[in-house]
């Protein structure tokens, strides 16, 4: 049969060459054009995930100074150790170091700014805690202050010109002679996630951003996972076919595409506005994370009760059960490896999602962590977007190494949700 | 006090369980033909004791606060008030709730000092009332539900009955945040345009929210004209469009016709990492990144370019659109009828004429409502502009000029202390109101163009 069409057309013609040439370079094109914009993409993620750990990964050291301090019997009343001169003291210290610096103030206060604002306080902690250490010499490992910190990692560069470093040539020089005399050290940055917020980059941490975001997480788990499975449930199983459930399914289609920060304005005039709710707590971030989540645990628990077969349902129901005893005692169980699923996926959003809870205020400076979630706190989003707004370099880095740490967890959740897709998934 | 009354709540529900299963066991040995299994009699006195006190103690809790301010508020003494704003007022009862913390600053009149001690003895007294209420019902329901337990008592109707109820409580939440959203956003500016009339806001083109707090202060008067705002969120919207809709189709059509079934597998799930990344990150990756990068290249150019050019924010928010659309177009090419593509390779067109001219048109309404989802979401979008877009609003359409949003202008209006009665915090809500409606004209346009091209092939 070939042969007898081929007879009728010359398949060799210049002509039909030409075109049959012109549309493979077409269908090249597309092909090209197709893969080059999988490769934009893929560059696009390359690039943030790169330059987030390109910078973020400076913060997970923190450069420190082992010194040994006097405490000055001077210096401390032993009655009141607390209020104990301990800046007075590291000065001395540091005078103690360079003993050729000049006995002006200002060239004291220079060398005490290498060390972190926080060593006096870690000096006055030791000491509250063992008063006995009064009078004695104790060899303390303190963080240096934030720009000794990008010194020491290589980040300010002696090339250029004094007036535009922000550490004159005499400061690099006295750091380096601390460095030579191998009193610093660059250890893993516990404090990251052990200190709370502070003022000063060396000394902030995430501690109080993640305790408020697992409260936060926690009061969103209790609300929008009873809630949502008893909404699915129902919409699934018991409603009848009319316009009310019809409503209620388009109700939360749309609920589910809402831009988030309207989730905030609702929460900000009615938790707070309305119910008189404190501002900047975990409770309340709960509360309007909850309703947000809502949705997407709602249409992941109906597409996981779909996927069982109604032949189950079926049987159940010829032995003798009640059709809620069939939706309880049959049905749920087995949708439940996809509902968690997807409500694991839902709490993954809601952990990420920053503008609802800017609006209600948990973007406050704290310094302590939350001790419920009726404290104030920060979450971990919008630390990261108050540090992404302080202008200290040392936090840029610190803001790239939260990130990090939120994706980790993020990473985490997706991971168990596709373990227990994996693990349970049945095919039926 | 809020942990005691929990406390009797759960022990009075598995008091009810047990002595209404105790009691149903025992007729039924004793001969008794029951009508339910024991463990209903048990489930019904449970749920009859747990719902109405569960939510005595929910809503005593969410009323609380409010009554007791009420209450102090009230018991001020009327000289001190007189001719105070409500912000003012407000303050005051700010610091009162901090004293009543324990925590003051400074040394506060007496009068505050005696409402703040009335506020603590409110507080107890309330923590007291609500044990003692709390008892007194689950005392009651307990009693109701044990005189229940009867061989002809139709135990398994009663238990389904509540939780029946209840699912059908929980399917209206959905519809109660609806009511929330649109209640709240409503009351809020209704009362901005009793202060801002509705055409200045409508048709404004000049937008300084910045209100003199005193009166002999030099400030901007404050103006509320949303035009300007508005534009700027379509200038980063189309910007965000122009990026994600190309990448995406393109991206779509490849893995559609072209990609083997490894690469898809390989493929598909690196592209929705794009989606699930949180937008806190983009923003900070649009000001650390991708602010910096255009700046210096038009700068190689000549171009002048705003430090916080549209452009950023908008090919930003681009790059997180990429999956959103990219899905989309994928759903909507494979549910294109297999026989439409079968048919058109079987003529001879290559595969890539046969997405073109057969698939892609077949495809068209469904790719559009993705498309307008993702518009939705660009227009929604908070924080990528809230980081890397600017603040102050201009009427322009140039995308290399600095613009701002309206949901930066949301979240710039409300972050910090706000007082609910200054037009600065209502335009948030008024933009808000524009925000949530137009999102809502184009979800639901979507959904629809989306369902109805389903229901074409189905």
């Amino acid at each position: 049969m070939t042969d007898a069409t081929s007879d009728k057309f010359d398949w060799a013609a210049p002509a039909f060459q030409a075109t049959l040439r012109k549309r493979k370079r077409s269908q090249l094109w597309l092909k090209s054009l197709g893969l080059g914009a999988i490769l934009i993409a893929f560059a696009m993620l390359f690039l943030l995930v790169g330059s987030l750990i390109s910078t973020g990964y400076h913060a997970f050291t923190q450069t420190h100074l082992r010194i040994d301090v006097v405490l000055d019997a001077d210096l401390i009343d032993a009655d009141a150790p607390e209020r104990g001169n301990y800046r007075q003291i590291l000065t001395n210290t540091m005078q103690a170091q360079f003993p050729d610096v000049a006995d002006d103030r200002a060239a004291l206060r220079r060398l005490t700014s290498i060390l972190s604002n926080g060593a006096q306080f870690t000096l006055r902690d030791m000491v509250v805690a063992d008063p006995g250490l009064i009078g004695q010499t104790v060899t303390v490992t303190v963080p240096v202050s934030d720009p000794y910190d990008q010194l020491a990692k290589g980040l300010i560069d002696s090339d250029t010109p004094e007036e535009n470093r922000r550490l004159k040539d005499d400061e690099i020089a006295n750091f380096n002679r601390l460095a030579e005399a191998g009193m610093v050290s660059k250890p893993l940055n516990w404090g990251l996630i052990t200190n709370a917020d502070s003022r000063f980059p060396e000394l902030a941490g995430l501690k109080g951003a993640i305790i408020g975001s697992a409260y936060a997480l926690l009061i969103c788990f209790l609300l929008s996972f009873p809630v949502g499975i008893g909404a699915a449930i129902y919409l699934e199983e018991f409603a009848p076919k009319n316009r009310v459930s019809d409503l209620i399914e388009i109700n939360i289609n749309n609920l589910a595409a809402v831009p988030s920060v309207v989730f905030g304005l609702l929460g900000l005039a009615v938790f707070i506005g309305w119910f008189g709710m404190p501002r900047s707590v975990p409770f309340v971030g709960g509360l309007t994370l909850a309703l947000m989540t809502l949705p997407t645990i709602i249409i992941a628990t109906r597409a996981a009760l779909k996927a069982v077969p109604p032949s189950i349902r079926e049987a159940a129901l010829g032995v003798g059960a009640s059709r809620q005893q069939v939706v309880f005692g049959h049905v749920l169980p087995l949708a439940m490896p996809g509902i968690l699923t997807g409500t694991i996926i839902g709490l993954a959003q809601a952990l990420g999602e920053t503008a609802p809870l800017l609006l209600i205020g948990m973007n406050a400076f704290i310094t302590s962590a939350p001790a419920t979630p009726f404290d104030s706190a920060t979450a971990l989003p919008t630390q990261i977007f108050i540090w992404a707004d302080s202008p200290e370099r040392g936090f840029v880095s610190r803001t790239s190494a939260a990130i990090l740490v939120l994706l980790t967890f993020l990473i985490a959740m997706n991971a168990i949700a596709i373990y227990l897709r994996q693990k349970f998934e049945r095919k039926w | 006090m809020t942990l005691i009354a929990f406390l009797i709540l759960i022990s009075a529900v598995v008091i009810g369980y047990v002595l209404n299963l105790r009691s149903a066991r025992a007729l039924r040995h004793g001969g008794a033909k029951m009508h339910s299994l024991d463990g209903f009699h048990g489930g019904y006195a449970a749920l009859m004791v747990l719902i109405p006190t569960f939510m005595l103690i929910i809503t005593w809790l969410l009323f609380q606060g409010t009554v007791i301010e009420y209450l102090v508020k009230s018991g001020l003494p009327q000289d001190q008030l007189e001719g105070k704003g409500t912000g003012e007022i407000q303050l005051i009862m700010a610091e009162i709730r901090s004293i009543a913390g324990g925590r003051i600053f400074g040394t506060p009149e007496a009068w505050k000092l005696d409402a703040a001690e009335r506020m603590v003895a409110l507080r107890a007294t309330s923590g007291g009332l609500l044990v003692a209420a709390t008892a007194a019902l689950a005392a009651v329901m307990l009693y109701i539900a044990r005189r229940k337990v009867a061989a002809d008592f139709r135990a398994r109707q009663g238990a389904e009955g509540i939780i029946h109820g209840l699912m059908v409580a929980c399917a209206t939440v959905a519809i109660f945040v609806t009511i929330g959203i649109v209640a709240s956003l409503l009351f809020e500016t209704i009362r901005f345009f009793n202060m801002v009339p509705f055409w200045d806001f409508i048709l404004g083109t000049s937008w300084e929210p910045q209100i003199p707090l005193r009166e002999d202060q030099i400030a901007a008067e404050g103006a509320f004209g949303m035009l300007p705002v508005f534009l700027g969120t379509l200038v980063i919207a189309t910007v965000a469009m122009v990026v994600a809709t190309p990448i995406g189709l393109l991206s779509a059509i490849y893995l559609h016709e072209f990609a083997s079934h490894r690469v898809r597998a390989v493929v598909k799930p690196v592209l929705e990492i794009l989606a699930g990344v949180p937008t806190v990150v983009y923003g900070f990756f649009a000001i650390l990144v991708i602010a910096p990068a255009i700046r210096s290249f038009g700068a190689d150019l000549g171009l002048p370019i705003a430090p916080n050019t549209a452009l950023a924010a908008g090919s930003v928010m681009g790059i997180m659109l990429i999956p959103f659309i990219s899905s989309f177009a994928d759903d909507a090419l494979g549910a294109v009828p297999r026989s439409l593509r079968d048919g058109s390779l079987a003529v001879g067109a290559t595969p890539a004429e046969t997405v073109l001219k057969v698939l892609f048109p077949a495809a068209i309404p469904g790719i559009v409502g993705g498309i307008l989802l993702a518009v939705s979401r660009a227009i929604g979008e908070t924080m990528i502009v809230v980081m890397a877009a600017g603040l102050i609003a201009k009427m322009t359409i140039n995308p290399l000029d600095s613009v701002t949003t309206v949901t930066v202008q949301i979240v710039t209006l409300l972050i910090g202390d706000t007082a609910f009665d200054s037009p600065k915090t209502l335009a948030a809500f008024a933009l808000g109101m524009v925000l949530f409606l137009m999102t809502l004209v184009i979800n639901i346009a979507a959904l629809r163009i989306v369902r109805k091209y389903r229901e074409i092939y189905d």
